[in-house]
């Protein structure tokens, strides 16, 4: 068998070997041109002047090109068709593409592309949450879930406390930046090579900016250098850039953008304000919660609407929540559109209801685990249905389990005990600990998504080529699919030609993305083989006499009956009598259905579980901090592949961990992104990871609905584990003071907010000496 | 002339590129050697990482470098080892390259042939310590645990045999020396250097290129003239004498870190955290002193330590405090011309302590750092030097701050009264890194924790000394 096993991933040979292509690595035609944007450098306003003269004149420089010059739509949306490509006039951040150098190396090409004069009428910009309330500058009205009487439940509940929390954006920093190749065919037509994980779509955006069919327009991507969201829909610029160009000069273009510029111009993860109020028994019982979120969406649309709907749909967590109401503000900003970052908004949600949990636990001078305890979900086996607040009934939770167990092995409790005396004794430095669990819901909430296509095809000497719709950007997705697809020959991993996405062999196809790429795509790869399977098996039985469960394929052997043969000798016996060899397979998700205006139905197919423990130490006189241990537990259904599955706990821990801590994305006054480079974001380092670092898959696993081998999604639940190093930088911190005081800390808790935390502690919860 | 040097095992020579072409646009545009990634083109990630390895007085060193802010002319008589040349010649995997595939350790791979030859070159160098050969390697996917699993896997397998023959090579290699080598300047004597730049002061000296290499990459400059000071030996060298250390000004800062592990082993501990190994490996003290930043994190322990400077113009030499060379935000007292040759730390009992604060620990530029020299005998302080960065427009004594404790008793009164004149010493910018506010509280918190250091030990702290 391959699946179930921790086969290595399917490029790591050609990976530490510097032989992995990615696209800025392929061999490109001779003559292959080279693209830069000029860029807006006020964050609001108008074009009043432009003299683009000096850029045309600039060595290496072919041609330059506005709005004015574009052959088709000068958009590069997802869906709300407003985003131009380049700018038609107005300005909605610093940052926006206003004209495109088309040059003959990448260093002529960005040299040019500052040379530009241009003169702008600036307007007043809206920067941050505050000023979009106060201008009411939104993307969409606000969207409102109600479960019960919220209001009534809270002003009766024996406790009442509110409070806001201020989340981060957070910057993707995949390591390797967006890019994208177009090569130029016959007939017009277009070939693109893109960082993307949505193949589809840059297909769509292309064929639109070149006023061409769909038909026309074939994208292939082998894999990305990182994706994490960054390139559902911020790959479209690029690619649709390099095809006008490639239309305009006859020549193939390429397109990087430098990291700077990346950063700069590309969406990030949605900064978000919760303001809470909630009811509660002595014990710590919710009876009602109101959360009002607000999201900063930036200029424009892209996917903040599903974004902020995540959001809300995680505002429950792992806790049943009697009465309800979350009410979402998607606010518009003259900031870069922030985009999908794993989690999708679900991180946001998340985070909302623990701070509460945490609160809670502070008011009642408990330890927050024992109010997780009366909150949880009922574990499934448990009669009563209690549901969400968006009314989808809970029927498979495990987190009560999962949570008892990893108190157990982490030994939270005695750990608890040792913290609080080392504390005693240490006047400067300060530990701190916290448990924090993770349901997150799986399946695409605008659900005709949830579908999947692949194609297989068998050739006569026995090897198999497999390829689906889903991209590969690290999370082992491939490597996944062709273990499915070897178990359905009983074939070794090996065996399997694992081949790029690539839009003219699966057409109209989702974005790998919302966890979804194993559950979709290894299911239709599986009726592909599946399909492939009946046919040797529907030839074998006439041809030898024997009966379909007489046949076996295994090990790399046919069983037929008695007689054994090789996978080849049956592959090469088919061909020879006329049986088809390829075949594709589809798959939609069964089951699920959502009103979102409503905020009504079955959103999710199922929930993946997770749950951690990590413990820290923070300086009282810096406010730095480091994490020490940290244990997760985390669901992940029959694992295809537990090595993979590892790989992302430890990996979205870790990424968790950075925004929540050190990755500080700060804008100046005139809305300049000012850590637009690493020397001013910091994502984790090495040093970063916990010291002790455990990990494991909850053995009982076994996803209840009827999944690729039963297996769950793991993408992007496990970084919400990261929540806990926030928990535990606040009961830390709380450890300052005399206890009396909520440290209240907003995230990211960079150094400097929790010196500024611990500072409140000390002043009675006033700010600063 | 040409430049010359190994690619691979392979003499290459160079005759036709800008001498501030990067060695990473250099392999990947035209030799086509694509499996060095450019992640940020600014030293900051890694993943452009290649070995160099230079002869040193008939031994070879071994360097992990960032090839994004390499110039060409810097590898000249050097041989460089990229991804594609690690591998044996029967296409053997290098041990950390089995060891990552064993471990799990690449995920998407981007970052990886640059891990992969940061491992390999602490291989090489048998170098255990992967926390800090790794630090300037950055990796989104992993969350690293695989990666140092790996490191440790290979580090008990042996160095392949396929990599030590380039002594031979590098000895038989004579590379061309002279006025012009791809278009550098590349003197071999600091006389030769002091005539040459006392005639063309409007040239560009560059040490390691880790600054000078961002405004090529990254503010695009142009630039027409320079000179590399990498090949003047006498400039490389730390002398220790009775009376002072004197490190030339092309010391880099690993070497620096390990002389000062001998003598002032905080100020070692915080070059440990300076950069990564990457930058240390190429950055020069002297280029951290003379480009005037107010971030660099050596003038501050330099001029806690008494440091004087040594400049020179043509035949003429001077001599000043380090803390006078800072005039002003970009304003040094030095004329057009006039190079820093050394610094020289004055012999003293260790009572140096180096606070760098910044976001993340490792390959951070500092918030701020506080350096502090504190001479206390029989409870009274009897001399203080204090010097911070990122507090004020250059690296800046708190001349104040030091009157305070000044013969003062060393209690926890004198401490708290001294706090109280940070805020008339500094008047720091709220920016990027930290707010003015943060700076301040932690300027005072530091005279705090060197207190406490002096009563409680560095175990009391210090987070870096907690164990899990």
């Amino acid at each position: 068998m391959s699946v179930n096993t921790p086969i290595a991933h399917d490029s790591g040979l050609m990976h530490v070997a510097g032989e992995a292509r990615y696209t800025d690595d392929l061999p490109s035609p001779e003559g292959t041109l080279h693209l830069a944007f000029g860029l807006s450098e006020i964050a609001h306003g108008e074009i009043e002047a432009m003299d683009l003269d000096p850029v045309r004149k600039a060595p290496g420089v072919i041609a330059v090109l506005t709005a004015l010059d574009l052959p088709g739509d000068n958009d590069v949306s997802t869906a709300g068709h407003d985003e131009p490509l380049l700018s038609d006039g107005t300005l909605h951040y610093h940052g926006q593409p206003i004209f495109l150098v088309i040059a003959d190396s990448h260093l002529a090409a960005r040299k040019a592309a500052r040379l530009a004069a241009i003169d702008y009428v600036e307007r007043p910009a809206i920067l941050d949450i505050d000023a979009a309330i106060a201008a009411n500058t939104v993307i969409e009205p606000p969207i409102e879930f109600l479960k019960g009487t919220p209001d009534e439940a809270i002003n009766s509940a024996p406790h009442r406390i509110s409070g806001r929390l201020e989340i981060g954006g957070q910057e993707h920093f995949y390591l390797e930046g967006q890019v994208a190749l177009a090569l130029p065919q016959e007939g017009g037509d277009m070939v693109v090579h893109s960082s993307t994980q949505h193949p589809s779509e840059i297909q769509h955006k292309v064929a639109e900016a070149l006023s061409l069919p769909l038909h026309s327009v074939r994208i292939e991507v082998r894999r990305m250098g990182g994706g994490f969201g960054g390139k559902e829909s911020q790959g479209n610029a690029l690619a649709v850039a390099c095809a006008v160009a490639a239309r305009q000069t006859g020549q193939a273009c390429k397109m990087r953008y430098d990291r700077d510029d990346d950063m700069v111009i590309t969406g990030k993860r949605h900064e978000f304000r919760i303001d809470y109020r909630v009811g509660f028994d002595a014990e710590g019982r919710i009876l009602a919660v109101d959360f009002t979120q607000y999201a900063r969406c930036g200029w424009s649309q892209d996917l903040s609407l599903p974004v902020a709907d995540r959001a809300m749909l995680h505002a429950d967590n792992a806790y049943h929540l009697p009465h309800a109401r979350i009410r979402s503000h998607r606010l518009r900003t003259n900031t870069v559109s922030n985009t999908a970052f794993r989690g999708f908004g679900g991180p946001q949600g998340v985070i909302g209801i623990e701070r509460v949990i945490d609160h809670i636990a502070h008011e009642l001078m408990i330890d927050p685990t024992e109010v997780r305890r009366v909150n949880y979900y009922q574990s499934f086996n448990h009669k009563a249905g209690e549901t969400t607040p968006y009314h989808m009934e809970v029927t498979d939770s495990i987190i009560r389990e999962m949570a008892e167990k990893l108190e157990k092995t982490a030994e939270y409790k005695a750990r608890r005990i040792a913290i609080a005396e080392w504390n005693e004794k240490n006047p400067i430095l300060k530990k701190g600990i916290a448990l924090s669990p993770v349901k997150f819901g799986i399946s695409f909430t605008l659900t005709f998504l949830n579908q999947a296509g692949a194609l297989v095809h068998i050739y006569s000497d026995g090897t198999v080529h497999l390829n689906h719709g889903g991209t590969e950007m690290g999370q082992g997705l491939f490597t996944k699919v062709a273990q499915v697809a070897a178990d359905a020959f009983g074939l070794p991993f090996k065996a399997i030609k694992i081949t790029a996405t690539d839009t003219g062999k699966v057409p109209n196809t989702s974005a790998t993305a919302a966890s979804s790429g194993s559950d979709l795509n290894g299911m239709a790869v599986k009726a592909a083989c599946d399909q492939l399977r009946n046919r040797l098996i529907q030839f074998l039985k006439t041809e030898h006499g024997v009966k379909p469960a007489e046949i076996k394929f295994a090990d790399g052997k046919v069983h037929v009956g008695k007689k054994v043969f090789t996978f080849a000798q049956i592959a090469a016996a088919a061909y020879q009598n006329r049986v088809s060899l390829s075949s594709t397979g589809f798959y939609a998700t069964p089951d699920i259905e959502w009103d979102r205006i409503r905020g009504r139905g079955r959103p999710f197919y199922y929930f993946a579980y997770g749950v951690a423990v990590t413990e820290v130490v923070i300086d009282s006189l810096t406010g730095e901090n480091r994490i020490l241990r940290a244990d997760i537990l985390h669901d992940v259904g029959r694992s295809l592949n537990p090595a993979i599955d590892i790989g992302q706990i430890e990996g979205g821990y870790v990424q968790g961990v950075g925004w929540l801590t050190t990755e500080e994305l700060v804008w100046d006054k005139r809305g300049r992104l000012m850590t637009h480079a690493p020397s001013t974001y910091k994502i984790p380092a090495c040093s970063d990871r916990p010291d002790i670092f455990n990990i494991e898959l909850w053995q009982r696993g076994l996803n209840r609905e009827k999944t690729v081998y039963r297996s769950k999604a793991v993408g992007e639940p496990p970084l919400m584990l990261g929540i806990s190093a926030f928990l535990a930088l606040s009961n830390a911190i709380r450890a300052c003071g005399d206890g009396t005081v909520y440290p209240a800390l907003n995230a990211p808790a960079t150094a400097e907010q929790i010196l500024f935390a611990i500072e409140r502690q000390r002043n009675g919860g006033r700010n600063g000496s | 002339m040409d430049i010359e040097f190994l690619l691979n095992g392979e003499t290459v020579r160079i005759a036709s590129q800008p001498a501030t072409r990067t060695l990473l646009d250099w392999l990947r545009e035209t030799r086509k050697l694509t499996g060095t990634k450019e992640g940020c083109n600014e030293g900051d990630c890694g993943a452009c990482t290649v070995m160099v390895t230079s002869l040193l007085e008939d031994k070879l060193q071994h360097q992990a470098l960032n090839a994004c802010i390499l110039f060409l002319p810097q590898l000249h008589g050097k041989s460089v080892r990229t991804v594609e040349g690690l591998k044996g010649p029967k296409g053997e995997l290098h041990p950390v390259q089995t060891a990552m595939v064993e471990h799990h350790g690449s995920q998407c791979g981007f970052c990886t042939p640059g891990f992969v030859m940061s491992m390999a070159t602490a291989h090489q160098n048998g170098f255990r310590n992967h926390d800090d050969m790794l630090a300037g390697n950055l990796c989104r996917c992993t969350g690293y645990a695989p990666i140092i699993r790996a490191a440790d896997a290979a580090a008990k397998i042996p160095t392949p045999d396929w990599l030590t023959d380039e002594l031979d090579q590098l000895q038989a290699m004579q590379p061309a020396k002279g006025q012009d080598i791809g278009g550098a300047y590349m003197p071999q004597t600091i006389a030769e250097l002091a005539n040459w730049y006392a005639d063309n002061p409007d040239a560009t000296l560059v040490g390691g290129a880790t600054d000078v290499g961002l405004w090529v990459t990254k503010k695009l400059a142009s630039l027409q003239k320079i000179c590399l000071l990498g090949q003047i030996a006498e400039m490389r060298r730390i002398i220790v004498s009775e009376t002072a250390i004197r490190i030339g000004a092309s010391v880099n800062l690993n070497e620096l870190q390990e002389v000062m592990a001998e003598h002032h082993p905080d100020f070692a501990e915080m070059i440990r955290r300076y950069g990564s190994n990457q930058v240390r490996g190429a950055a020069t003290i002297g280029g951290n002193i003379a480009n005037g930043s107010p971030i660099g994190d050596g003038p501050p322990a330099l001029i806690a330590l008494g440091a004087t400077l040594h400049l020179r113009r043509g035949a003429e030499r001077r001599d000043l405090l380090l803390e006078d060379f800072f005039v002003d935000y970009g304003k040094q007292d030095i004329q057009p011309g006039e190079f820093v040759e050394a610094v020289s730390v004055p012999r003293q009992t260790d009572t140096l302590k180096c606070y760098k604060i910044s976001k993340r620990f490792d390959q951070d530029i500092s918030a701020v750092c506080g350096c502090f020299n504190i001479v206390v005998t029989d409870q009274v302080v009897k001399s203080v030097r204090i010097a911070f960065g990122g507090m004020a427009a250059t690296p800046k004594r708190a001349l104040l701050v030091e009157k305070a404790l000044l013969g003062q008793p060393w209690t926890d009164a004198t401490i708290r009264s001294a706090i109280g004149e940070f805020s008339k010493d500094f008047q720091p910018i709220d920016d990027m890194r930290a707010s003015a506010a943060y700076r301040l509280m932690v300027a005072r918190n530091l005279l705090t924790r060197y207190f406490a250091e002096t009563q409680l030990g560095q175990n009391y702290t210090r987070v870096l000394e907690v164990d899990a």
